[in-house]
């Protein structure tokens, strides 16, 4: 049967110029001028598995992102990966959102959207790191959901999902409609191809403001924000150091028990 | 003026760039060593679209153009000299067909040309010289409403995976024409492939023609001006795709330059603070950037339809003259580590050298370019 998809994506600074990114000691938010910008690359993952499900099974992909106007680029690389619809939440009223928020307002436009099957994020962010969104998405549209998913199978309107655990994994049956978060082991994500990359020239990528979602001031952006950030600060990285100062033979004594108390032996 | 890539070509680069980074990556050493052909990374080289970026849409390629072309040939060539050489040379088979078929003839090959069901080769250099076309060996005679092809064709890359070649071979007194000639036809004899010291990982090689039969709808072009469909698709198509790869190496050369002058310390600090290392930077930077304007301006006249063959030959001699430069002084700026077959520096250097030669060497280029810069006579 096909399958209606939606799946969220968000884009971050490349963390391959982490190195790159800086803190605004005053505002407390992140540098983002000259880091170049993709897709969060778990939500690549969740992307390629609503591909592979339609190309199994049928049905629809829907990308949704929240945003400012340059994550339009990223909404056009979903398209160029085979998405068919994208839509981007863009308002300057949404900035500042937390977590909380911004699962209300991507709740607000998958509503929008119209029905679904299954919805599918990536378990976290490169930059924000807190694998909170998909949990509180599902609970705003009231349906179940299961996170760091690494396998999964649809059967009509049931889903069978592997999900890791610190060790080992758990096996979960899901009653669709449904939302789940997953992590890179559950496959390789595409390249958009040329064909790809000329189709997503022509599907316009979707713009919607918070009145389009039904979405009011106060639940929007700071307003609709609980958490506060209290600090933000870079972590200085230094290397722990021992000398020993003796002959070789004692040195070489002490590097070993130093290496077994290590390791834990 | 402009001097931006559409939305379109800079998304084209980003997933080249992935390709190259993820796919072909891990199997660079491989390719080095064994000099073979990667031949599941050319299949999906055509499943990304990269085979049909010339060929125009209702022939079931993409269109792109030329700036797309050399925007993906550099970015595989970054990565792999040799894996970008291959596929300049997929669309060097191609330019044949696309600018002198027939609409017959582009109905036939044009869609399956793009998707890689059929690879073409370009058969011109004899062992008689490259540099002297007019001097191959080759001939074709009429025998009904037949061709009969017979000689030999020495130093033809992709040769032993193409399954259709292109030939150029003499019909008459100073007069040629221009054959696709099936890999199985009968008489069709692949001879030994070359042991290059660079581009290991692309196959250039010798093809034979004993007797061959091919049908009068296989002659590319009008009878008898085989050699301006050969020249013109050198010209526009081989001598840029091998610009591109230099631009590729010059690239690698100036991002491995940099990252080791920075990492490699000496008197303890990073010999980046040499000036001495900084000039030879400064000069790889100078000549990836002088190679670029070069390779991108062609490329987009090109694409306008103007002719070019001055600015190809051109670029063709700057960027690959000045790949053999820039990787020398990496190898330099590597100190000995530059001369370890472990590191990338030598690697480098071989394959730029290999490129001097290919699509005509730079004494060709100047005898092309000195008809134009005679013509600024006032
Ligand atoms: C990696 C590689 C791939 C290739 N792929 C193909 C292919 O796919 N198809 C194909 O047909 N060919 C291919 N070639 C062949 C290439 O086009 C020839 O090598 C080139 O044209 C030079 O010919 P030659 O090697 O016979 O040198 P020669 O023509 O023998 O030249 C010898 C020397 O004389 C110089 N010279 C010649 N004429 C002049 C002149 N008029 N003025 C001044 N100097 C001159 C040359 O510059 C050179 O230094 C390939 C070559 C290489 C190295």
């Amino acid at each position: 049967m096909p399958y209606e998809l939606v799946v969220c994506i968000k884009q971050v600074p490349d963390p391959r110029f982490i190195s790159r990114i800086r803190i605004n000691p005053e505002t407390k938010t992140i540098i983002r001028e000259g880091v170049p910008a993709v897709i969060n690359p778990l939500d690549k993952h969740a992307l390629e598995e609503a591909l592979r499900i339609r190309e199994q099974h049928g049905g629809r992909v829907t990308v949704v992102s929240m945003g400012p106007l340059q994550a339009e680029d990223a909404c056009k690389e979903a398209l160029a990966m085979g998405a068919d619809r994208a839509v981007l939440i863009t308002d300057r009223r949404l900035a500042g959102s937390d977590t909380l928020a911004t699962a209300l307002a991507l709740s607000k436009a998958i509503r929008r959207i119209g029905g679904f099957d299954l919805v599918l994020c990536g378990a976290e962010t490169v930059d924000g790191s807190t694998g909170q969104v998909p949990p509180q998405l599902a609970e705003f549209l009231g349906v179940p959901h299961v996170t760091r998913v690494f396998s999964l199978a649809l059967k009509g309107r049931e889903a069978e999902a592997k999900a890791a655990l610190e060790y080992g994994y758990r096996r979960v049956l899901l009653r669709l409609p449904a939302v789940v978060s997953v992590i890179r082991e559950i496959n390789e994500p595409r390249i958009p191809s040329v064909s790809g990359i000329l189709r997503a020239h022509q599907i316009p990528v979707e713009k919607w403001t918070i009145e389009d979602i039904g979405l009011s001031e106060d639940e929007a952006g700071i307003k609709g924000s609980p958490t506060i950030v209290s600090d933000v600060y870079e972590i200085e990285v230094r290397r722990k150091r021992e000398v020993f100062q003796g002959p070789p033979e004692e040195a070489a004594r002490w590097l070993f028990e130093r290496i077994v108390s290590v390791l834990g032996g | 003026m402009e001097f931006t890539f559409t939305s379109k070509q800079e998304m084209l680069r980003k997933a080249a760039r992935e390709f190259a980074e993820r796919e072909v990556a891990p199997r660079v050493q491989e390719m080095d060593e064994t000099g073979e052909v990667p031949m599941d990374l050319v299949k999906k080289m055509f499943d990304l679209g990269f085979g049909g970026l010339l060929i125009p849409q209702e022939y079931g390629g993409s269109g792109m153009g030329h700036v797309a072309r050399m925007i993906v040939i550099e970015e595989i060539s970054r990565i792999s000299p040799p894996l970008g050489f291959t596929l300049q040379i997929v669309h060097l088979g191609q330019a044949p067909v696309i600018y002198f078929g027939s609409e017959e003839q582009k109905r036939k090959w044009l869609p399956e040309l793009a998707k890689g069901a059929l690879i073409a080769s370009s058969a011109v250099t004899e062992p008689t010289g490259g540099s002297d076309v007019l001097g191959i060996q080759t001939t074709a005679r009429k025998e009904g409403d037949e061709w009969v092809i017979s000689g030999r064709k020495c130093f033809i890359t992709n040769a032993h995976f193409s399954n259709i070649h292109g030939v150029l071979a003499k019909t008459g007194d100073r007069e040629f024409s221009y054959f696709m000639v099936e890999a199985d036809r009968p008489g069709v004899k692949l001879g030994r492939k070359e042991d290059k010291f660079g581009l290991r990982g692309c196959v250039t090689g010798e093809i034979a023609f004993d007797e061959v039969r091919v049908p009068e709808e296989n002659l590319v072009g009008s009878p008898g001006k085989g050699l301006r469909v050969a020249l013109a698709s050198i010209s526009n198509v081989g001598r840029p795709g091998v610009a591109a790869v230099a631009l590729g190496i010059l690239r690698r050369c100036l991002e491995e330059a940099a990252k080791y002058a920075k990492e490699r310390k000496l008197y303890g600090k990073p010999i980046s603070d040499l000036q001495a290392i900084q000039w030879k930077l400064t000069d790889i930077y100078m000549d990836y950037q002088t190679s670029w304007l070069l390779v991108y301006y062609a490329a987009w006249l090109r694409d306008q339809n103007i002719r070019v063959d001055a600015e190809n030959a051109m670029c063709k001699l700057w960027a690959t003259e000045a790949a053999v430069r820039a990787a020398k002084l990496l190898t330099e700026v590597f100190g000995a580590y530059g001369v370890l077959r472990e590191y990338v520096p030598q690697r480098l250097l071989r394959d730029a050298q290999v490129l001097i030669p290919s699509a005509g060497t730079s004494d060709i280029m100047r005898v092309v370019m000195a008809r134009k810069a005679l013509e600024f006579s006032p």
